[in-house]
């Protein structure tokens, strides 16, 4: 079996290197991109985020928000004279893909790093980052580990943050006593928010029947977990995992005819659209928390849903393309606050003043208002959504 | 006690898929001694095409769902016969090591493919079963669990009169036997192992269709994790002997979904592995495999 293992592993490493190759075709130039944009007085933004593989939307959505963002100040004029240019690469949800994508763009001339989008990568991504001291800003990577360098710091509420959020929600506002727990163990996102929701719970008096978890490896079959959930007589279910597995999890607990609330975090941000027209209404009574919701009727939030379907075939921005936004912008406010005009200054020296910039701004974005302290988790207030005839709204 | 029996028939659907893909390896294996690692992904590549006759051309409704099972059937027994044409009978004599490693490498480029055409994001499989089950007093039990053990089980016990009682069956059961006497006695070789390669992967097209109906999320690594239990299972249960699969595959599936339902949800995978590692200490074949006697 080793020898298989090491055989599988010979053939996949010479994929990857097939696969790499592939992308570099689709961004001609990566170096020389880097180049003339020093001259240019361009700002050069590195992303990362997975564009293709299970977590491929929100990578893109993220890509998406955030070129957008960079969209809007060029137009407008740039950050202190400069323009942003945003070169987003693929990592796949991988780590090593992830680390590698990194390198590439400190290759292409990356000034700072908005990324990576997925908790698991952006833990890899946050270590090299510290080792050349580059700014990095997560718009989404909600693992505590992701900004415990000083020189990261995050858009999206940390996984312990969503977990004591959604104990406390649903205690303050009686959704239900006796709760069941569905996580997956193999994941550092997961297994965050449900310790968290667990400790939460047990001081609010919330009474978890039953905790089941699966693994990457074993996430298509349900059933028996959600029998043990039946049996256990829980009457909402919290689902602190990603809209891949949720979908299935409520496909199959219809099929059982299992009759209890659903409750999740941001990770459940996709799922209409992965239950497909037909099964939409699976979702139908699903809560989640989530700091965006596209149809909330603040003005800030209506234009930045206009624009965005505006440039993207009417598609409804998530809360990971507001992320993605916000991110620029914060970008945008901690360059102004530190006053760089420099698009030639390097990137440690820019990490050093936007650093000591993001604790002192303030950033009203569509994902609310935001303020930072050093260990880089933004102060904000989550807010509840419930999925009602096929969209989200506020509760 | 009607919970233990909601376990044991998921326990016994999922097996009974696991059993459709292990017999796939094991009559490959018995005829041609190589393991096709790309077996998992033939059945991916069916779901596709199911799912792209279904949901792409729209045929969702009574006859277009009989169209489409078939043309996910005919599909991966075409693919299972042209990788055999093109990957493995250039290497017939070759060592086993080299047929081995150009299975792994159709497995990465059937998942590259599909990357390609349908990309990596999960696609929503509808289910062909338009059967909504029943429920036995508190047992719940799905239509696609229904179907699921009724077509195994006539897949079996169609498969065990064809193997022992037709000239091709008995042809393929000659040359797992000895090729070369099987060759002496007039059986022509290549083409019993094109038939058993179009056989197995004409079953996996069927399990890849129970498979997606089941769990009906699409990926192009969805052949993957059922492939290696299916191995796994076909390995348990003696690699090489045809009820030995079945056997296997049902009792692997027993065995995980029970581990998930009282010992733990997180370990059942290392579970249904240390039962086979028990197995293999006690019995090395496998549950119904042939002593083999080493030739000095």
């Amino acid at each position: 079996m080793k020898k298989v293992l090491s055989m599988v592993l010979a053939v996949l490493f010479v994929l990857t290197a097939f696969v790499s190759c592939g992308k570099g075709n689709e961004t001609p130039a990566v170096s020389g991109e880097g180049n003339n944009a020093a001259t240019e007085a361009t700002l050069l933004l590195g992303g990362i985020g997975p564009l293709t593989g299970p977590a491929a939307s929100y990578g893109q959505a993220v890509k998406d928000g955030a070129q957008l963002a960079v969209d809007e100040i060029n137009a407008a004029g740039g950050v202190n004279g400069m323009k942003l240019e945003l070169n987003f690469q693929d990592d796949e949800h991988d780590a090593e893909k992830s680390v590698n994508a990194y390198n590439a763009l400190m290759d292409a001339g990356m000034k700072l790093l908005i990324g990576t989008v997925t908790s698991n990568p952006c833990v890899a991504v946050a270590a090299e980052a510290a080792e050349d001291n580059v700014f990095l800003l997560t718009p989404s990577g909600s693992a505590v580990e992701c900004i415990k360098n000083d020189n990261a710091f995050r858009i999206c509420f940390s996984d312990p943050n969503q977990g004591i959020g959604a104990a406390d929600y649903i205690a303050e506002n009686a959704v239900a006593e006796k709760i069941a727990v569905i996580y997956n163990s193999s994941d550092v996102y997961s297994q965050g928010i449900y310790e968290k929701f667990n400790a939460e719970a047990a001081e609010k008096n919330l009474t978890i029947v039953a905790a089941e978890a699966f693994t990457k490896d074993s996430a298509t079959d349900f059933s028996v977990q959600l029998q043990k959930i039946k049996d256990s007589g829980a009457d909402l279910l919290f689902l602190p995992i990603y809209y891949q597995e949720a979908a299935l999890i409520l496909e199959q607990a219809s099929k059982l005819g299992l009759d209890v609330k659903y409750f999740g975090c941001d990770g459940l941000d996709g799922i209409i659209d992965q239950l497909g027209a037909d099964k939409a209404a699976l979702a139908e009574g699903v809560m989640l928390l989530t700091p965006f919701a596209a149809d909330a009727d603040d003005e800030k939030t209506q234009k930045f849903t206009a624009a965005y379907k505006a440039a993207y075939n009417d598609a409804i921005p998530t809360q990971f393309a507001a992320d993605g936004y916000d991110a620029i912008y914060t970008v945008k406010a901690a360059i102004e606050k530190a006053g760089i005009t420099d698009a030639n200054i390097s990137a440690s020296d820019l990490c050093d003043a936007l650093v000591k910039a993001m604790v002192e701004i303030t950033v009203d974005g569509v994902t609310g208002e935001m303020t930072w302290d050093a260990s880089g988790e933004p102060e904000k207030t989550p807010k509840a959504m419930v999925i009602k005839d096929g969209s989200y709204s506020a509760m | 006690m009607s919970s233990f029996f909601s376990y044991l028939i998921t326990g016994i659907s999922l097996g009974s898929i696991y059993a459709l893909i292990a017999l796939g390896y094991t009559m490959v294996y018995g005829i041609a001694k190589m393991l096709n690692f790309a077996h998992g992904d033939v059945i991916m590549i069916g779901g596709y095409i199911v799912f792209t006759a279904v949901s792409t051309l729209g045929w969702s409704s009574g006859l277009g769902i009989f169209g489409a099972i078939f043309c996910g059937i005919l599909g991966c027994l075409l693919l299972g016969v042209l990788v055999e044409k093109v990957a493995y009978k250039p290497l017939r004599n070759a060592p086993s090591l080299a047929v081995l490693i150009t299975a792994i490498g159709v497995s990465y480029l059937l998942q590259n493919i599909a990357l390609l055409i349908f990309g990596s994001n999960p696609k929503n499989f509808s289910s062909v079963v338009m059967f909504d089950g029943f429920s036995i007093g508190k047992v719940r039990i799905s239509g696609e669990t229904v179907v699921t053990i009724a077509v195994s089980v006539l897949i079996m016990i169609g498969l065990t009169l064809f193997v022992n009682h037709t000239k091709s069956g008995m042809a393929m059961l000659a040359v797992s036997e000895d090729k070369g006497a099987a060759q002496l006695m007039g059986v022509n070789v290549n083409r019993t192992i094109s038939l058993t390669f179009a056989i197995g992967s004409a079953l996996a097209g069927v399990a890849s269709i129970l498979l997606c109906s089941t769990y009906p999320l699409l990926s192009p690594y969805t052949g993957a994790m059922p492939g290696i239990k299916a191995f796994t299972a076909a390995v348990f249960g003696g690699i090489g002997s045809i009820p030995g699969a079945m056997i296997g595959g049902v009792i692997l599936g027993v065995i995980e979904s029970l581990s998930k339902a009282y010992i733990s949800s997180q370990f059942s995978d290392a579970i249904v592995f240390g039962v086979l590692i028990i197995v293999l200490l006690v019995k090395p074949t496998g549950i119904m495999g042939k002593k083999l006697n080493e030739k000095v």
